[in-house]
C-alpha cells in the first residue's frame, strides 16, 4: 500500500487501509468476535455499522502496533515529521501510557526524575511501577489565583546542580490551566547535565499546529514528549502520540518499553482516529486554531466584561514561572463573585446543563476546541452571568494557595508495597500515606505515596471534599480513612 | 411537472404545499433561506426548510403574540422582540401610538434583507421610526441589559438550530433582567402535539417557571406549523394575563384584527386536557 501511494501530509495511510479492508469484504474467521458488528445487533444500531465494520484485528494488510512495518509505520512516519520529530508512536492506553512509556524510557529502578508538583497522576504512577525516586520541584504558585505555575527555570538549574545523579528532567508544557515555562531553557539545562528532557503535552497538541502559540517541545529540541491528540486535536479519547528526537535515546529501546504494557489487541479505532486527526491538523491546523484562539478570546472579553470573574491570558506571564500562555485555555478565577470554582462547575453542569473541564478551590477552565461554535460560547457566557446574579455571595473565605509542599519519605515504590495500616484520615498527620490523594479533574497529588502527611495537606483535603471536589486515590472512596505505611 | 414543498413534521408525517414558483434560495452564515410563491397560501419563507411565515396565515401568529400581552398591559412603551426576522410581530407592534420604542434583535441579518424585499406584506413597519434593528445573538443581546423593557417578545425558531440559545434557562433568566418590575415575556412556545416539539415545550415552560411568578400558556390555531396547533407562554412579574387583561382599554383603541379579540384572549388560555396534563408533569 505504502509503496503506491506517496506519503504526504494530505494522506491518512490507516484511513486508506481500512477503507480497502472494508471494501474487499473479508469473511471474518478472528477476532474481534461481533465480526464486522453482526453478531451484536443492539451495539452495532448504537455505534453504527461504519464503526463496527473497522473494529478489527491486527493483520497483514492492516500493520501491527507492537511491530509497524507498513501501513502504522507510515502513519507514525507521517504523525514524526508533522510534529517536527525525529521518530513518533500510535498510543492507545491514553496519554497515561505516553507518559509512562516516555519515563521508563529513560529511567529504571533506583534512578530519579526531577518533576514538577503538579504533574498529572501518570507520571507518580510511572514512578512507582518502577521503582524511581522524585525530586520534586515548587512549580510556583500564583499569588491571586492560587494555581499553581510552571516552574521556574532556575529552580530546575538549581535542582540539576543539586542532583547530578537525577536521569532526566520532566516539565508539563502547558500546566492544565494553560501555563508554560521556559521550555527551551530547561532542556537546555537538563542536556547539559546530561539528563533527558521529558515533555507531558497533554494539553499542548495545538503547539504543533497552530501558529502563535506557545512553543512546542520538539521544536525546542526536547528528547521526548507526549501529546494527547483526544484533548484538543480531535481524535478519539483514549488515543494519543508520543514523539522523540534521536540521539540520547533510541526509538527501538522505546518501542520495547511501550510492549511491555501496551495492549496486543490495539484499537483501529483509536489508531485511525489519530491519522485523520494528523491530517487535519497538519493540512489545516492553522486555520482552525486561529478561529479557536479567536473564540476563546471573544469569550475572555465577554466574561471579563461580567465583572468579578476573571478570565486570565498572557498578562499573568511573568518570565519567570509563567514564561508563556495557552490563549485557548479558557481558565476563570471565581474568587470574587464568592463561589469556588468547583462550586460554579456543579451549577453550570445542574442548572444550565453545561460540562466544563473541571473547577477547582478558586478557578474553572474551560476548554475551547475544534467542535465549539459561537451559540455555545454564548450560552456559556450568558450562564455565568446569571450564575452571578442569582448565586455570588461576599465575604466567603477561600483557600488562596493550592501548593502543598510534599515531604517525601519514602520512594513512591517503597511505599505503595509497604505493610499497611488504615487510620481515619482525620488522626493521620505524621503518618506517612502509602495512597493518592487528589482532586480529579485534574489529578494533581495533594499526597502521593511515600509523603508525610503534614497539617497542611491535611486541612487541603478536608476543604476540598467540603467543597464538593471529587477526591480520588484512595481505597476507601467516602475518604474517610486513609492508608499509611506501618 | 409539479413542484411541492415538503416538511417532514415528524419522521413519518409530512406536508406540502403545491409551489407556483420558488423566489429565492439562499444560504446564510446561519440557516438555509427559502422564499416560494403558492396558491393556497400565498408567499410563504422557509428556514432551514421549516416553515416560518405565509402570506395567508400569518395574521393569527402575529396577532396573538402582540395583542396579548398589549391587553394585559396597554400601558407598555419600550418592546424588546428577540428574532421575528420577517417584521409582522414588529409590524403589529407599531399598530400602538403608545410604544415608544421597540428594539428587535435577529442574528442573521439576510433573512430581515430577504424578508423586506420579497415579504413586503410583513417587513413593511421594520421602517418605522420607533424601531431599531439590531443583527446579533439575542442571549448575548439581552444579557446586557438590566430593568429595561417592559415587554420581551421572544419570536424564534425551533430550538434545533440558531434558536436553540432562546430555549435555554440562561436566556429565560437573562430576560427576567432585563424586564421592568412589571415586565410581561411572551414566547413562541411550539405545539403540545408532536412529541419532540412537546418535549420542547414542556422544558421551556419548566424555565420559565423558574423565574416569573406568573407563567401560563395560551394557544391558537396555524394551519401551516405543526400539527397546527401552536402554544404561546406567557410570564409577567405582576400581571395575570386573564384577571388582568384590560378589554375596555383595548377595544377603545379599535384596531382591526383579523383574529384577536378581547373574548377570545380569555378562551386562549383555556387550554385542552392533555396539554393541561403535559404543562402540569413539569409543575
Amino acid at each position: 500500500m505504502s509503496e503506491e501511494k506517496k506519503l504526504t501530509q494530505h494522506t491518512a495511510p490507516l484511513l486508506d487501509a481500512l477503507e480497502a479492508y472494508r471494501a474487499r469484504r473479508v469473511v471474518p474467521f478472528d477476532v474481534p468476535g461481533h465480526k464486522q458488528g453482526r453478531g451484536t445487533p443492539e451495539l452495532t444500531a448504537f455505534l453504527g455499522k461504519q464503526c463496527l465494520s473497522v473494529d478489527v484485528n491486527s493483520m497483514k494488510p492492516l500493520d501491527n502496533l507492537s511491530h509497524p512495518t507498513s501501513v502504522i509505520r507510515d502513519a507514525e512516519t507521517l504523525a514524526a515529521e508533522a510534529c517536527g520529530a525525529d521518530a513518533a508512536f500510535l498510543m492507545v492506553g491514553g496519554t497515561t501510557s505516553s507518559v509512562q512509556a516516555m519515563i521508563m524510557s529513560v529511567c529504571k529502578r533506583g534512578d530519579a526524575i526531577i518533576i514538577p508538583r503538579n504533574v498529572h497522576k501518570s507520571a507518580i504512577n510511572a514512578l512507582i511501577l518502577c521503582g524511581i525516586t522524585p525530586i520534586y520541584v515548587d512549580p510556583g504558585t500564583h499569588p491571586e489565583l492560587g494555581i499553581s505555575l510552571g516552574m521556574d527555570a532556575k529552580n530546575v538549574e538549581k535542582t540539576i546542580a543539586a542532583h547530578p545523579e537525577a536521569k532526566a528532567v520532566f516539565m508539563n508544557n502547558p500546566t492544565y490551566y494553560g501555563v508554560c515555562p521556559d521550555v527551551r531553557r530547561i532542556v537546555a539545562a537538563a542536556h547539559k547535565a546530561g539528563m533527558a528532557a521529558l515533555v507531558d503535552e497533554a494539553h499542548g497538541t495545538h503547539f504543533y499546529f497552530g501558529e502563535n502559540l506557545p512553543c512546542s517541545a520538539m521544536s525546542v529540541g526536547a528528547d521526548m514528549a507526549c501529546i494527547s491528540m483526544h484533548k484538543t486535536g480531535g481524535s478519539l479519547t483514549q488515543s494519543s502520540l508520543l514523539v522523540m528526537k534521536k540521539g540520547r535515546i533510541d526509538p527501538e529501546y522505546v518501542r520495547t518499553i511501550i510492549n511491555l504494557t501496551q495492549t496486543t489487541s490495539a484499537s483501529y479505532l483509536l489508531m485511525s482516529s489519530i491519522d485523520i486527526a494528523r491530517k487535519a491538523l497538519a493540512t489545516e491546523g492553522k486555520e482552525t486554531f486561529r478561529k479557536v484562539c479567536d473564540l476563546a478570546q471573544y469569550a475572555r472579553d465577554e466574561i471579563n466584561g461580567i465583572g468579578d470573574y476573571y478570565a486570565f491570558s498572557k498578562e499573568i506571564v511573568n518570565g519567570r514561572d509563567v514564561c508563556d500562555f495557552d490563549v485557548t485555555k479558557l481558565s476563570i478565577h471565581t474568587l470574587k463573585i464568592g463561589l469556588a470554582g468547583v462550586e460554579v462547575y456543579d451549577i453550570l453542569r445542574d442548572d444550565y446543563g453545561i460540562q466544563i473541564e473541571f473547577g477547582d478551590m478558586g478557578n474553572m477552565l474551560a476548554i475551547i476546541s475544534v467542535g465549539d461554535t459561537h451559540y455555545n460560547i454564548e450560552r456559556l457566557v450568558s450562564s455565568l452571568s446569571e450564575i452571578k446574579r442569582l448565586h455570588s455571595k461576599e465575604g466567603i473565605a477561600l483557600w488562596d494557595h493550592e501548593y502543598v509542599a510534599p515531604v517525601v519519605k519514602l520512594s513512591p515504590q517503597d511505599a505503595f508495597y509497604a505493610e499497611r495500616r488504615v487510620v481515619p484520615l482525620k488522626d493521620s498527620v505524621g503518618e506517612i500515606s502509602s495512597e493518592f490523594v487528589m482532586c480529579y479533574p485534574p489529578g494533581i497529588p495533594i499526597l502521593a505515596p511515600g509523603e508525610l502527611v503534614t497539617r497542611e495537606a491535611l486541612d487541603y483535603i478536608l476543604y476540598a471534599k467540603d467543597k464538593g471536589s471529587l477526591l480520588m486515590g484512595p481505597q476507601d472512596m467516602a475518604l474517610e480513612n486513609l492508608g499509611v505505611v506501618k | 411537472m409539479e413542484l411541492w414543498y415538503t416538511e417532514e413534521h415528524t419522521p413519518t408525517v409530512r406536508f406540502s404545499i403545491k409551489i407556483k414558483e420558488q423566489l429565492l434560495s439562499k444560504k446564510s452564515p446561519f440557516q438555509q433561506i427559502d422564499v416560494f410563491d403558492s396558491e393556497e397560501f400565498g408567499r410563504f419563507f422557509t428556514l432551514d426548510g421549516l416553515m416560518m411565515v405565509t402570506e395567508k396565515d400569518e395574521f393569527i401568529y402575529h396577532d396573538m403574540i402582540v395583542h396579548v400581552p398589549m391587553a394585559t398591559n396597554p400601558q407598555i412603551k419600550k418592546v424588546l422582540v428577540i428574532g421575528g426576522g420577517d417584521g409582522g410581530t414588529v409590524r403589529e407592534l407599531t399598530r400602538y401610538k403608545t410604544i415608544e420604542h421597540i428594539d428587535m434583535v435577529d442574528i442573521d441579518q439576510i433573512v430581515v434583507d430577504v424578508c423586506k424585499k420579497l415579504l413586503p406584506f410583513t417587513s413593511k413597519k421594520l421602517s418605522d421610526k420607533r424601531v431599531n434593528l439590531y443583527f446579533e445573538d439575542g442571549l448575548k443581546f439581552v444579557r446586557r441589559f438590566e430593568n429595561e423593557y417592559d415587554l420581551i417578545i421572544v419570536d424564534s425558531t425551533d430550538p434545533f438550530g440558531p434558536g436553540e440559545g432562546l430555549f435555554t434557562k440562561e436566556f429565560y433568566g437573562n430576560c427576567f433582567k432585563a424586564l421592568k418590575k412589571d415586565g410581561i415575556l411572551v414566547n413562541q412556545h411550539e405545539n403540545p402535539y408532536y412529541e419532540s416539539y412537546s418535549s420542547a415545550m414542556r422544558r421551556a415552560h419548566k424555565r420559565i417557571k423558574e423565574f416569573f411568578p406568573i407563567c401560563s400558556v395560551y394557544q391558537a390555531h396555524i394551519p401551516t406549523y405543526p400539527s397546527g396547533h401552536w402554544l404561546f407562554g406567557f410570564a409577567s412579574k405582576k400581571y395575570d394575563p386573564i384577571k388582568d387583561l384590560d378589554a375596555e382599554a383595548w377595544n377603545a383603541l379599535k384596531l382591526d384584527t383579523k383574529y384577536y379579540n378581547t373574548d377570545l384572549h380569555t378562551g386562549a388560555f383555556m387550554l385542552p386536557n392533555y396539554v393541561k396534563k403535559a404543562l402540569e408533569q413539569v409543575d
